[in-house]
């Protein structure tokens, strides 16, 4: 895939030079970093807000931004839908006339039946009437997503759309991103630092790091590396695709195929067959060299090292599963201790698994 | 109204409301315009323009009156063109009046306009501009919507400055009855007339309400409308 945005735009002590794929596929691109590592700035030029010293944008075949060619579509031109952190509905109007002020504004406006497929999506029927400042946080964000879906627009970027709220608003409002991200069809460009709705809602992943592109690929591979691991914002843990293989009702378990071998799980309620996404932190996995008998983890799984990273006191190692990979998070003291290194054949015992995320297919 | 007040003392009345109104509505789209660019640009000389704009609070207004009448008499050049050929004539008319009321009261409606546009969210505006709004469009439906209480606070307070103008007045203007004599110099007339201090007295009374009237009509408005703005 060739680069859909490249960005290089120097502020005062700030150097952006980042180039990634985006708006190619229907699919959900999550831009990770810690803040101050570019993020909103690229929001910004994608959106066309920020006019950039130097980049590049093409969707869908129509150039939006090309400074050396002297192209710089306006915002109000680009039919790219922005989701912000706070919500900006205009305080003056009402949710209903919020949320008609970009459908009114398209171009080639979508049916009226649209206006109540999206209300309904975001569950919104009774807060038609109301101004914005009487609407809660979560109210706020789930107006402002159907705004910009009404737009019809040709992608959405969505900059951290939850980080304001606490996290029951989030719950709240997380399934109703799920659905959006299923029912529609529109790239998204989902800027955040929490891994837990990255694993949940994205595809692909962009990780930015003072302002360049340091990994860039499938959700799975990203959260696999382990030069990502290090320093203080450094990924929690893997992502990984299980399917779900069968349920311990007596036990209130579930169980995922996952690897060849099966993993056991809190109980989720979900048919057989399904496939679910789980997050396995790197301080959840221990490693052994012979696969324990009596201890209380369920979930044990063969691996073989494929790299160590050292990491303070700590060495963060890249296991190889029969499918996919995992990271651990051990004392380097263990590492000599065991006589760990890369080829070496050991057990992870998985000490808890999140499981979250939208099905696929 | 009629038992209160003499004829000629309700003239004065309804002479003092409808300059003041005229004043208020012809600064209105300048004092908008002013209040925009002070608000949004930033350009060389823009001090020289903000003290331009806000010279008529600390100048005499009998100055204001004087340059007024030496621009607009009839045997001055632009007072001169004018009549020609246009027919319009300032001097010794209440239009007159109210285009000295006007300028002395300026400040007052581009102030209040100017601290409202800038207390609008830039990021409130970037939303618009992604939502497909472009320039003129975000200034219909968002800026001027969101400084209507700025808008509407600026003129009723200007309005209330105006009914109180004499000095510019009475030099550029003149003392007319019925076509330049406003309540402050009905009430300077009737000081200066021996036994006319009921008359003086009932006038100072009705400024003073109307001017109170004002104020609280000004707040009232406020609230309504940063109540209608969801403030």
């Amino acid at each position: 895939m060739s680069p859909g945005i490249e960005l290089r735009h120097r502020l005062r002590d700030f150097t952006l030079d980042a180039a990634f794929a985006f708006g190619d596929t229907p699919c959900v691109t999550a831009l990770f970093g810690p803040s101050g590592a570019g993020k909103s700035t690229i929001i910004h030029a994608i959106a066309g807000l920020l006019r950039p010293q130097w980049g590049r944008l093409a969707l869908h075949g129509e150039t939006l931004l090309d400074t050396e060619r002297g192209i710089f579509v306006p915002a109000s031109a680009r039919r790219i839908g922005v989701v912000f952190q706070d919500a900006r509905l205009f305080p003056h109007l009402s949710v209903r006339a919020n949320l008609l002020y970009g459908w009114r504004r398209a171009p080639a406006p979508g049916p009226a039946q649209d206006i109540d497929r999206i209300v309904a999506l975001l569950g919104l029927e009774s807060l038609l009437a109301r101004k914005p400042r009487n609407l809660s946080g979560g109210e706020r964000s789930r107006v402002a997503l159907a705004r910009a879906l009404l737009m019809n627009p040709r992608a959405l970027l969505l900059d951290e759309p939850l980080a304001a709220l606490d996290a029951p608003r989030k719950a709240e409002i997380l399934p109703y991103l799920e659905r959006l991200v299923r029912e529609t069809k529109i790239p998204m460009l989902y800027v955040s630092h929490a891994l837990d709705e990255v694993a949940r809602l994205a595809d692909r992943m962009v990780v930015l790091n003072a302002g360049r592109v340091v990994a860039e690929g499938s959700l799975f591979d990203v959260t696999a590396q382990l030069d990502l691991f290090t320093g203080a914002h450094r990924l929690p843990g893997a992502v990984l695709e299980a399917v779900i293989a069968g349920h311990d009702a007596a036990h209130g378990l579930s169980e995922l195929a996952f690897a060849g071998e099966i993993l056991v799980v809190p109980a989720i309620a979900r048919p057989i067959g399904d496939k679910v996404r789980i997050r396995i932190d790197a301080d959840d996995v221990m490693l052994a060299l012979v696969r324990p008998e009596s201890v209380s983890a369920n979930n044990i799984l063969p691996a073989s090292i494929a790299a160590i990273r050292d990491d303070g006191p700590n060495a963060d190692v890249q296991l190889r599963l029969k499918e996919g990979h995992l990271i651990a998070r051990i004392t380097r003291r263990s590492v000599e201790r065991l006589g760990l290194q890369p080829g070496t054949d050991v057990f992870a015992l998985i000490k808890s698994v999140t499981v979250g995320g939208r099905e696929q297919g | 109204m009629e038992g209160f007040l003499t004829a000629a003392e309700l003239e004065a009345l309804g002479l003092s409301l409808r300059v003041a109104l005229v004043a208020v509505l012809v600064d209105l789209p300048f004092a908008f315009g002013a209040a925009l660019l002070l608000a949004r640009c930033d350009f060389r000389g823009k001090a020289l323009v903000d003290g331009a704009i806000h010279l008529p609070l600390v100048l005499p207004p009998v100055a204001l009156g004087y340059l007024l009448l030496i621009s607009f008499g009839t045997r001055a050049p632009l007072g001169a063109f004018l009549l020609e050929h246009f027919g319009i004539q300032f001097v010794f008319s209440w239009t007159g009046a109210a285009l000295a009321s006007a300028i002395l009261t300026f400040p007052f409606q581009v102030r209040a306009i100017r601290l409202s546009l800038e207390a609008q969210s830039a990021g409130l505006a970037e939303a618009a501009e992604s939502l497909g709004a472009g320039a003129l469009d975000r200034l219909l439906s968002l800026h001027i919507p969101l400084a209507l209480p700025g808008i509407l606070a600026g003129a009723v307070t200007a309005f209330a400055a105006c009914l109180g103008e004499f000095g510019a007045i009475i030099t550029f203007v003149s003392n007319i009855p019925g076509e330049t004599r406003t309540l402050p110099l009905a009430i300077y007339t009737a000081i200066q007339t021996p036994g006319g201090e009921a008359a003086a007295a009932r006038l100072a009374a009705l400024s003073i309400g109307l001017a109170l009237g004002g104020l609280v009509l000004a707040d009232w408005v406020g609230r309504r409308t940063r109540n209608f703005i969801g403030q």
